[in-house]
Formats: structure tokens, sequence, C-alpha cells
């Protein structure tokens, strides 16, 4: 789990500053070295692609996208879900009835077919829209168990105390109900980043995420895949980065929970 | 430590002993049981007393080799002539069950959910007696007529979940003697339960051991149920028999300070208690309910709801300074009382008064404001803090919400302050409270409660959950505390010794109403109402002259609901039961001196009960 979250931290920081330890940029052509394999010139230690591009600096582009799409997605999730599932379970009676309604149908739609809508309204490749069709599926689950929990919470003594203390109902939600819910919310949203940058690598693979010459990761393994038989590491460089970052964030979320379930039995 | 009265004659009698039993856990420093030595014989009941944690069950259970894997094991013990320890599982199946019977403190968890009692019970009568299937079932059922469950047949097809926490102790007693075993072992039978039941329970097993000669071991904290029951005694401490002999002998002569200790623990009469600041005259009442109706809803089908009283015409009032403590039965509505009173749930009929205003009327900010003045201490102190927060900052939310004038350093002079005034140590200020005991929990949650120097402090059964020693420190805290500060009192327990020494008037409750109320001293001297006595009469004395025949003199009985309202709710119970109490609920009526009854015939026979 150490080790987990030890990667993360290196691959956020090669995301962050990665770029800038190139002279190349990832949309820079370099005629002179065409798909050239990874260790043959000092240049492209990672090689290039078919139009030159170097492809560490691609990748590393790729991964800052992955990231920044699968942490705000997963934050817009996260805020949707916890305030929609909290105010139904707290509230419950017919508001908690209509709320859940609400979510039985979004969870009913294929997400696919938001996604293709919103891409036929805003165009292909906007930022903005591919966070918005990943953000609309994650909240779903999340109000679910942000709910159920509230409502299991709702029954506990200390509630009751907090209420019999003079607390008004949004303070004892803020001060005892929230705090309640961190270890499970944080563990939820851990697990969840990886699932986002899944969902957003399956778009750009079906070519509705974002546009060339940007890269995300998804995409860069969707060009890798066409040439997986001449220039193979155009594949294999870009996915084996993704597995490593999905495997860290799911590692660390299943430590997570063992840790927070562990203190509060 | 030398088992005491062993002696030759008697050696053929005996039925189990132990001789210098070990235990230790790998990993843990000292051994869990260091040494213990004692004997049972056959017709005699073995007193096991201890705080928890002494060692007492591990006792037991490394005897009968209920010991997880890894523990290690020493020393003799002796089923009659055979040694037990290190027998093979399948020798030691043929002792557990059909040789010595067990009854847990927890009959709901020791039942198995998803079987039903006459299944549970027939199990062992078939698997040690080898009898078939009828037969098994047809002594099932009588089993569970002779631990006088009402309507045996029927409970035979009930489910554990479906009984009365005392039903669900007799089942688990019949299971026990199933198959008449030597000896029964019963650890701390009745602690779940309350006075009445326990005593009910006890008197159960007095009888089972008189009839059946068989030999009892009791493992309990409470001196009432040993001096009821107990022929002999052992006192232990950190896994060592400290203490043994005679009952009579040791609790009335008790030769280490640490059995003295415990014993006056178990709360021997008030002389140690600083009396009560008598009660301002005729001010303003603190808290007064009148009228109070709480009904229960519940599904009685698929579309048909239905709902049972919990608390029925409830008319009260607790004046400044005053304690009023709520007794009765579990499921008697007193803790009902103590959240409706406090609005926590709401009532059907009725008004409360909070300082003499009517919260029904105010606005919800004024009645958080008002709530200032009337606290709550709860009956789980692990489950009524917030799990999240240290004892700092759940001693200083109070002061946050009601005083937010306070700067963060005097907030935190006083927060501190008041954990010094409960016997908190520094070194606890930040800890979370699953790494507390029980009784530093509930100091956390008198802190809490008494922060802001409330008016009213309603107590609901505030230390049952915790055991002897720590009963008696949050006793006596509670009643400095609560004399220091002038501040009212409204005490639920179902432990009237407790109520009797707290609280200056007292309310008893039967299924939701009041039958009696008056001053403390009196209702226990000379109750009014038949239900009342018998509580009186359920109380376990630590006393071994009295106790046996007092035990012997407990009617077995349940409190039941009536299926057809109408009439005294007691009459089902009640020896003096007429044709009239059938016909009309019976008027709640003055008594004099401030005392009230609800009884149609407390002035026939309330003289006959001068005498005990």
């Amino acid at each position: 789990m150490v080790l987990a979250a030890a990667l993360i931290a290196v691959l956020a920081l090669l995301a962050l500053i990665g770029p800038a330890t190139s002279p190349y940029s990832y949309s820079t052509l370099d005629w002179a070295h065409l798909s050239i394999p990874p260790g043959l010139t000092a240049e492209h230690w990672l090689g290039t692609d078919a139009l030159g591009r170097d492809l560490y600096v691609r990748t590393v582009y790729g991964l800052r996208l992955s990231l920044i799409i699968g942490v705000l997605a997963t934050a817009v999730s996260v805020l949707i879900g916890v305030a929609w599932g909290m105010l139904a379970g707290w509230v419950g009676g017919r508001l908690d009835a209509w709320m859940m309604r609400v979510v039985d149908v979004l969870y009913a739609l294929p997400y696919l077919f938001i996604v293709l809508i919103l891409a036929a309204l805003f165009g292909r490749g906007n930022l903005v829209v591919l966070l918005l069709a990943i953000g609309a599926v994650g909240w779903l689950t999340l109000a679910r168990v942000v709910r159920a929990q509230t409502l299991s919470l709702k029954r506990r003594e200390f509630i009751e105390a907090a209420r019999a203390a003079g607390l008004s109902g949004p303070q004892v939600l803020w001060r005892h109900v929230l705090p309640n819910l961190a270890g499970s919310i944080a563990v939820y949203a851990t697990l969840m980043v990886p699932q986002m940058i899944v969902y957003e690598s399956f778009l750009s693979f079906l070519g509705l995420g974002v546009e060339p010459p940007q890269a995300s990761l998804g995409s860069l393994i969707n060009a890798g895949a066409r040439q997986m038989l001449t220039a193979p590491w155009l594949l294999l460089v870009p996915a084996s980065v993704l597995i490593v970052l999905l495997l860290s964030f799911n590692i660390l979320g299943d430590g997570l929970r063992d840790v927070l379930d562990a203190t509060r039995r | 430590m030398q088992p005491d009265g062993e002696r030759g004659a008697e050696q053929h009698e005996r039925l189990l002993g132990i001789e210098e039993l070990r235990v230790r856990f790998p990993g843990a420093g000292r051994a869990a049981v260091d040494g213990v030595s004692l004997a049972v014989r056959r017709g005699e009941c073995l007193g096991v007393v201890g705080e928890s944690g002494a060692g007492k069950s591990l006792t037991f259970l490394a005897a009968l080799g209920l010991l997880p894997k890894g523990a290690e094991v020493s020393g003799r013990v002796r089923l009659g002539p055979q040694e037990v320890l290190g027998l093979t599982e399948r020798a030691l199946d043929r002792i557990r069950g059909r040789r010595v019977g067990v009854i847990f403190q927890d009959p709901m968890s020791s039942l198995t959910p998803h079987l039903t009692i006459g299944a549970q019970l027939a199990e062992p009568i078939a698997r040690h007696i080898g009898l078939g299937r009828r037969a098994a079932r047809a002594r099932a059922q009588g089993l569970l007529e002779r631990v006088q469950l009402p309507e045996a047949a029927r409970s035979m097809r009930q489910y554990p979940h479906e009984l009365s926490g005392g039903m669900r102790q007799r089942a688990m007693i019949a299971i026990a003697l199933a198959c008449e075993p030597e000896l029964l072992i019963a650890d701390e039978p009745t602690t779940a339960l309350d006075v009445t039941l326990q005593a009910q329970i006890l008197a159960l097993l007095a009888q089972f051991k008189r009839e059946q000669r068989m030999g009892l071991i009791l493992i309990t904290h409470d001196f009432g149920a040993v001096a009821g029951l107990a022929d002999r005694l052992v006192v232990m401490r950190a896994g060592q028999v400290i203490e043994s002999g005679p009952v009579a002998a040791v609790l009335r002569h008790p030769g280490e300070p640490y059995t003295r200790e415990l014993l006056r623990a178990a709360g021997e009469p008030p002389a140690e208690q600083p009396p009560r600041a008598a009660c301002a005259v005729a001010a303003a009442p603190v808290l007064s309910v009148e009228g109070l109706e709480v009904r229960f809803r519940y599904a009685a089908g698929l579309l048909r709801r239905r709902s049972l009283p919990a608390l029925e015409a409830v008319t009260v009032s607790l004046g400044a300074g005053e304690s009023l403590g709520v007794v009765g039965e579990s499921g008697c509505g007193k803790t009902t009382l103590t959240r409706a009173a406090l609005r926590l749930i709401r009532a059907e009929r009725g008004q409360v008064l909070w300082l003499g205003q009517n919260p029904a009327r105010l606005s919800a900010r004024r009645i958080r404001g008002l709530r200032r003045d009337l606290q709550l201490i709860f009956q789980d102190p692990l489950g009524s803090l917030d799990p999240h927060l240290s004892v700092e900052q759940l001693v200083s939310e109070p002061l946050e919400i009601h005083q937010s004038g306070l700067g963060p350093a005097q907030r935190r002079e006083r927060v501190h302050a008041m954990l010094a005034r409960v016997g908190l140590e520094p070194a606890l200020y930040a800890r979370r409270v699953h790494e507390l005991s029980g009784g530093q929990c509930q100091r956390v949650g008198i802190a809490r409660a008494m922060i802001l120097a409330p008016r009213l402090l309603v107590c609901d059964e505030p230390l049952s959950a915790l055991d002897v020693r720590a009963q008696r420190q949050i006793r006596l805290l509670l009643t400095e505390l609560s004399a220091e500060q002038r501040v009212s009192l409204l005490f639920v327990s179902h432990d009237l010794a407790l109520v009797r020494h707290l609280c200056e008037r007292a309310l008893v409750l039967y299924l939701g109403r009041m039958v009696e109320l008056g001053p403390t001293d009196e209702l226990f001297a000379r109750p009014l109402h038949p239900y009342t006595r018998e509580l009186i009469e359920a109380i376990a004395l630590p006393d071994p002259d009295l106790q046996p025949a007092r035990l012997a003199k407990v009617r077995l009985g349940e409190a039941r609901r009536l299926e057809q309202p109408g009439g005294c709710a007691f009459r089902l119970r009640c020896a003096h039961a007429t044709a009239v109490c059938a016909e009309r609920i019976p008027p709640w009526v003055s008594a004099g001196e401030g005392r009230w009854v609800a009884c149609h015939h407390f002035g026939d026979w309330a003289d006959g009960m001068l005498s005990p």
C-alpha cells in the first residue's frame, strides 16, 4: 500500500514536470526520426511514432491528462454523490424515495448513450463535456452508498445525543454525519479514480475522447493498437503506464479500506 | 491456595475439581488464569465473583476445552474421577452438553438464529441420549414446561428472535438441562435481564439445583445473586482465587480488602452518601409532563399498520433541584418517557413544559437554545459518543454550540476543568472513545452533559452497561455533581436499590402506564401497588440469611400485554385481581403524603403490607 502510494506520487510528479524535462512538446514533429523504437537514439529514449513525435513526452502528457480527468471527474462525482446521498438519507420519507428513483432512472440509461448525445451536442474533444459525461455516471453508486450509511448513522445513539445537545440539523450533518462518512468516501473515491481513468481511456479509444494532437493514455493506446505489429512500443509504453497507475490506485483503495475498517470496527 | 472444605469423607461427592489451572495466551504478558484451584460437590452451588477480566469465565471455558487453539492450558481438571484436560474433541463432546451444561450471558447470541427453539432443544437430546425424533421433541416440550415458558408448545416452533429476553434465557436453561447434566455452569445468567426477570431466573436455577442434586457454578458480579443461591463462594482477581469459603462467612466477614471493596461497590445502603439538599419549595417545575401518550407504529401485514401504546396518560412534574426516579421492567416505557419529555420522539397526545415554557409553541431555534438546560446521559456510553471525535472535542462541543462567544483559550480551560472534575487524566484527552473503558466513556458522557451547568439532567440507565466498581464510582460522581450544581434529576433505572439511594421520589411504570408515585423511602417501605411490591421483592440483597428465603418466594410470571385493552394491565400477574380489575382502568388517585397510585384495591390490602 505504501508502495502503491509512492508509485502514484511518482507518476503524478512525472505528469506534472515530465513534459518540461524534454525539449519536445507533445505535438513537435521530428522528420529526421520517424517510428524509432526505444533506446536507439539519445534524443528520443522511448522512441517516436510514425509522425516523429516523442513517445516519452506524449506518454507523460497523456498521463497528465488522464490523471486530471480521473481526479476531477471523481471530485465532481463525490461532490454530487455525497450531497445527494446525505440529503436523501437524512431527510428520508418521500424526498428520499424521489431522489433515489432519479438515481435508478439514471442507472438505467446506458452511459455511452449519454456520452454520445453530449458529444453530438457539443462536439468531440471538449474536455468539459468529457468530464460531465464521466462524472454523471460516477456519482450514482456513491449516492447510494452514502445514503445507506447516512440511514444507519442516523439511528446511532450519538446522533440522538447531538440532537439532545441542541445541534440543528445542518450542524449534526456537518459535525457528526459527514466526518463519520469520510472514511468510506475516501476509500470509494480512491477506487473511483482508476475507474474514471478507464472510462476516459475507453472513450478516447472509441474516438470520443480527446482530440489529436492532444493525447491521453487512452488515445495513445488506441493509436498504438493500430500499429501493434510494426511498432509495438507505441502500444506497450502507454499501456504499461496505465496498468501501473490503475493497479496502484486499486491497491491504495483496498489498503485504505482495511486501515479505516480496523479502527472503526 | 487450597480448595477449602475438601475432606476425605466427602471425596466421592466431589463433582468437579480444578487444580492449579493455568491459561496463557500466546503474546500475552501474564497468565489469564494463574493457578486456580477449586472444587464443586454434588447438590452444591459455587458462586464465582470478580470484576470483568478476572478470569472467571476463562477458568471454566478452559476446563471444558472451549478455548481457542493456541491458548496454553496446564493443571488438572477432574470431572468425577475422569481427567478432562487433554481429552480429544470427541471425548469432550461426550461430556459437554451431556454431563455438563452451560448457560451463557447473552441468550440471543448463544442461540442459533435460524433454528426453532424446539429443534435446538431436541438436537442434544437425540444426540446424547439417543432418543428418536418424536420422543426427543416430546421431552423437549416437557423441559420447556419445566422452565415455565408460557405456551411451551408454541415456543417449540418459534425462533429465538420471536421470544423476549427472559423467555430466551429460559429456553437457554432448558437446553443446558436437556440431558440432565451433573454440573451446570451459569455464566452471568441474569446480567442482561431486568430485576424481576433476574429474580425469576435465579429462582428457577435454585429449584433445579434442589430437585436434581446437580452441581451449579454461578459466575456473576452480582452479590445479591450469590447470596440467594450459592453455598460457597470464590472471589477471583487477575486470574487468581484470592478468597474462598462458605457464602455467609465470606459475605459477612470478608478477609481480603479487595472483597470488601467489591462488596461495598455492590452497594449497601446510603450511609456513605451525602444527603441530597432539600429541594426548594414550590418553585416552578423544571420539567412537567401532562397526559403524555406515545404510540409505536408497526406493520401488521402488507398494508395494514397498527400502533401500540408505549406510554399512556403519563403526568408528572419535577421541581428545581428535585430528583425523580423512574422504575419498571424493560419495555415499560421508561426510555420512551425520557425521549418524549425531551421531544426527541413525537408524542401523540399530551404536552411537555420545559422551565414553564411549552416547546410546541416555540421556534426550532428557541427549542435548541432551551436544550442547553436539559441534558441527557445515555445507557450505552460508547454508542452515544461520536467515534471520530477526541474526548476533548466531545466535551467542548456543547460549549461551541451554546456559548459561541467563548474564545478558544477560555473554552479549553472550561473543558479541562470539567474533565478533571469527572476524574479523567490529561493523558486521555486526545483519545477517541473506543480507546477508553466503559466507565471512562460514561465520565465523558457526564462531562458533556454537565459542562453547560444544565437545570435538568435526564439519566437513562447510566450505570447498567458498567461493571460493579465502575458503577459505584459513576454513582458517586453523579451524586456529587448533581448536589454541587443543584440540578434536577430524572433518573431512569431498573435498579431499584440505586433509585432508592439517589432519588427523593420514584415513579413506577408498568406497560406504559403509571402505577405508583411517591417519596422513595415511603414507597419502598410501604408499597401501595402490588407491582411495586413485586419489584421490591425481586431486589437481590447481598445478605446470605435473608436472600434464599426471598428467592424462594419469587413468583414466576412474565409481563404480558393484554390481548384486549381495558381494565388494569397488571391484572394478569396480580394475586389480588378481582372482576373489577378486568372492567375498569384503575384511576390515578392520591393516597396522601404525596403518594399516588393506580390500583382498585390499594386501600383493601395496603394495610396488610406493613409486615414484610
